[in-house]
């Protein structure tokens, strides 16, 4: 068992807990990815890792309530455990791999969306230790959704938040402020980490294209196993077959078939897809759907 | 109980239409008096073929003396020095092309039902409480096995009764391999076999950690200088479902039978208080005609599906074990064999909608010494479906190999391990199963745990 050290509510929906994980605490490296199971009857779910204290041994990971599984877990408190935590899974960010003085000379901007924001901070902090201050833009629907603001203010270079709605900070969505930083503010990149929903990562890649900015997005499409045995996280690369939990959940954002990848996830993941799947599937639905099964 | 000597006292089966409708074991077993009676058709050949067919070697005249004069528990224990999983070789072992097949009752009639045999014998010392010989002493050496499954547990259990001190590292949250992911149910229960022989192989004094991925949780390395393990198994299996690479393989309805099988055996997805949900299509295609396109094809079947397997060679070539395939047609399952598909079709959400194919004929013998499938010109058609499942076996994961140093793989990124005792090209790592063949079988799986076992044993020793 895998016990919660912390958990708290971060916004509407938004849960951060910190879990006793030894062993991925020593070895997980910013930009890869646990799967957690609550309890026997649970689903194997992946989730982005957000930060990790390697001294006391726990992995702090954050989640948004979308479906049955999630909605279980956020009753979870301080004391309770996860019956499966397992770590790291995928590839780290390739940042980590290159040469410390190349990277110094380089302008990154992070571009995170919503709950996207949990896994771009490791990135962040990292460069941070390093001496590097990257720029990041946080967008989120609407103030009471943007989460771990402080955090990331303590560790990035220059901080633009936006919402939706201009409840707070900028006003509109993130490719607006990447168009506005690049085009009238005078701030040029060398590289954008896009990390949030799929289709925030699909249209900011559209946008660093027209600036020939190389992007770099982590996928989040469904997983079983997360350790390459099952496929179902295969997504289209540059033309290819990529598993995103073993050659990911990093890959070129230029090169990725979003518009596919955004299918594949409807499956079971959404509430449509769900439904979906049980209009079609019509007399031979027996639940397992994730929605009337529970 | 009297009996037709050239032929098998027949086994007790579920009935198929009752069956296909529920995940229950298939095939019922022999009970105590059948056994018995099977066991006399057993003729204790003096230089036994039989033993020769088991890559595990079990002294199969041996136990089946036992039976014949109903010790049962004397039975096991001879089965139980040769293999640690008897209860699930019984049922999944191609005994046909195995022990069955150099069976010198088979010459003139049907071969001694060895498979059978076994089965009832590790059932009853289960259901009996009889558990395997553990070590008499300790040898004060730590060895770590990577994977669960058959190799894994095979490989543990002889170092354990050795007196190794072993602890396996398992990547998914429960022990078991391909025994608990892959294989069906219907055709190997969990809770009832492959949890109990798991049981009886940490009641040796294995321990088990799970949720570890050795290649990302941990390294080799790590756990040889940091650990202290002083020697490795690495039985990890073999890793990443391949797919035929034909346009519409991204359509939503498409899966690896990996997926499938792993959502419905690991994940329980088939019973509905599961929260996992797996597709139940109306029609669907299984392509491929292994072991695991069968366990696929009937999974399909039993959550309610028309299933047709799709196979491009002919029946003959199919490389499912006999039963399965006897199996899967009593139970309904549709043969289009010589078939080939060509391309996934897609609705205009994105959901498969159905199957391009084209007919085969076989021509000349390839490289494998099958005949060689060849596509039939203008024989293009299009079936209508809602699901497909790919079971075209897997190539290796590279977690391990890619991060660990010393450790060489072959061209097809197998690991390379030497053939008699598993040896790696890493000091004190050896490999087993999957991971080094490629796909294979579950019991050849087990010969080559057991014959590391025996290498690491030797390598430890001259330490």
């Amino acid at each position: 068992m895998y016990r919660i050290t912390k958990a708290e509510k971060l916004a509407e929906n938004i849960y951060l807990m910190d879990v006793e994980a030894k062993r991925v605490a020593k070895a997980c490296e910013p930009g890869q990815f646990v799967i957690v199971r609550m309890d026997e009857a649970g689903e194997r779910i992946p989730l982005t890792i957000c930060d990790y204290d390697r001294e006391k041994g726990t992995v702090t990971i954050v989640f948004q309530v979308v479906g049955a599984a999630t909605e279980l877990m956020r009753h979870l408190k301080t004391g309770d455990a996860f019956q499966d935590f397992v770590g790291p899974l995928g590839c780290p960010s390739e940042l980590i791999h290159e040469d410390k003085a190349v990277l110094k000379q380089k302008k990154i901007l992070f571009v995170a969306g919503g709950l996207g924001t949990a896994p771009v901070y490791p990135q962040v902090k990292w460069l941070h230790e390093q001496g590097i201050a990257a720029d990041v833009i946080v967008g989120a629907k609407t103030k009471d959704l943007l989460i771990m603001e402080k955090e990331m203010e303590a560790v990035s270079g220059n901080l633009y938040v936006t919402t939706d709605d201009g409840s707070y900070g900028r006003s509109g969505m993130v490719t607006k402020v990447i168009e506005d930083l690049i085009e009238s503010e005078g701030r040029q990149y060398d590289l954008c980490v896009a990390i949030g929903p799929m289709i925030m990562m699909k249209f900011v890649c559209l946008t660093t294209k027209k600036y020939d900015l190389p992007t770099i997005v982590s996928m989040n499409p469904i997983m079983v196993d997360g350790t390459g045995m099952c496929g179902a996280c295969r997504l289209t690369v540059d033309g290819e077959v990529k598993f995103a939990c073993v050659d990911g959940p990093e890959f070129d954002g230029h090169k990725v078939d979003f518009d596919q990848a955004m299918k594949r996830q409807q499956m079971y993941k959404t509430k449509e897809g769900r439904d979906f799947l049980k209009a079609k599937e019509g007399d031979t639905h027996h639940g397992g759907c994730g929605n009337c099964a529970s | 109980m009297t009996t037709d000597v050239l032929k098998k006292v027949p086994v007790r089966e579920q009935d198929a239409k009752q069956r296909a409708a529920n995940f229950e074991e298939v095939c019922l077993g022999y009970d105590k008096e059948e056994a018995m009676c099977e066991a006399t058709r057993c003729i204790n050949c003096k230089n036994a073929q039989c033993i020769k067919g088991c890559p595990v070697a079990i002294n199969i005249p041996g136990f089946i003396e036992k039976v014949k004069e109903g010790d049962i528990a004397a039975a096991y224990q001879v089965i139980s020095e040769a293999s640690a999983l008897p209860a699930v070789c019984g049922r999944v072992c191609p005994q046909e092309s195995q022990c069955e097949g150099k069976c010198i009752r088979g010459i003139k009639g049907e071969p001694v039902s060895i498979g059978k045999l076994e089965r009832f014998v590790a059932d009853w010392a289960r259901e009996n409480g009889i558990k395997p010989d553990g070590a008499k002493e300790k040898k004060g050496k730590k060895v770590a096995v990577i994977g669960s499954g058959p190799a894994g547990l095979t490989c543990a259990g002889d170092l354990a009764k050795m007196g190794y001190e072993v602890t396996i590292f398992e990547a998914l949250h429960e022990p078991g391999g391909v025994l608990v992911y892959g294989i069906p149910e219907f055709r190997l229960p969990k809770e009832a076999v492959v949890a109990k022989e798991i049981e009886n192989v940490k009641s040796l004094g294995v321990k088990i950690e799970t949720n570890v991925v050795v290649g990302k949780s941990v390294t080799i390395d790590e756990l040889m200088e940091e650990e202290g393990f002083d020697a490795v198994f690495i039985g990890s299996g073999a890793g990443l479902p391949k797919f035929m690479g034909i346009p519409g393989e991204q359509a939503l309805g498409v899966f690896s039978a990996n997926e499938y099988l792993t959502r419905s055996n690991l994940m329980k997805a088939f019973d509905e208080s599961s929260n996992t949900p797996i597709m139940h299509g109306k029609k669907v295609a299984v392509v491929g005609g292994g072991n695991v396109a069968m366990d696929a094809a009937r999974t399909a079947l039993r959550l309610g599906a028309e299933v047709h397997i799709v196979y491009r060679r002919s029946e003959e070539e199919l490389p499912a074990r006999v039963e399965e395939v006897h199996h899967a047609k009593e139970e309904g399952i549709i043969f289009d064999l010589l078939t080939n598909p060509t391309e996934i079709l897609a609705d205009e959400n994105g959901w498969v909608s159905g199957i391009k194919c084209v007919r085969m004929e076989l021509g000349e013998p390839d490289a494998s010494g099958r005949r060689r499938p060849v596509v039939i010109e203008g024989s293009e058609f299009t079936m209508e479906v809602d699901t497909v499942i790919m079971s075209l076996g897997t190539s290796p994961n590279p977690l391990i190999s890619s991060t660990t140093k010393g450790l060489e793989v072959n061209k097809y990124k197998c690991i390379v391990a030497e053939e008699e005792f598993g040896a790696t090209t890493k000091e004190g790592v050896y490999a087993g199963g999957d991971a080094v063949t490629g796909a294979a079988t579950v019991i050849l799986a087990m010969g080559a745990g057991k014959a590391a076992a025996k290498g690491i044993d030797e390598y430890l020793s001259s330490k």
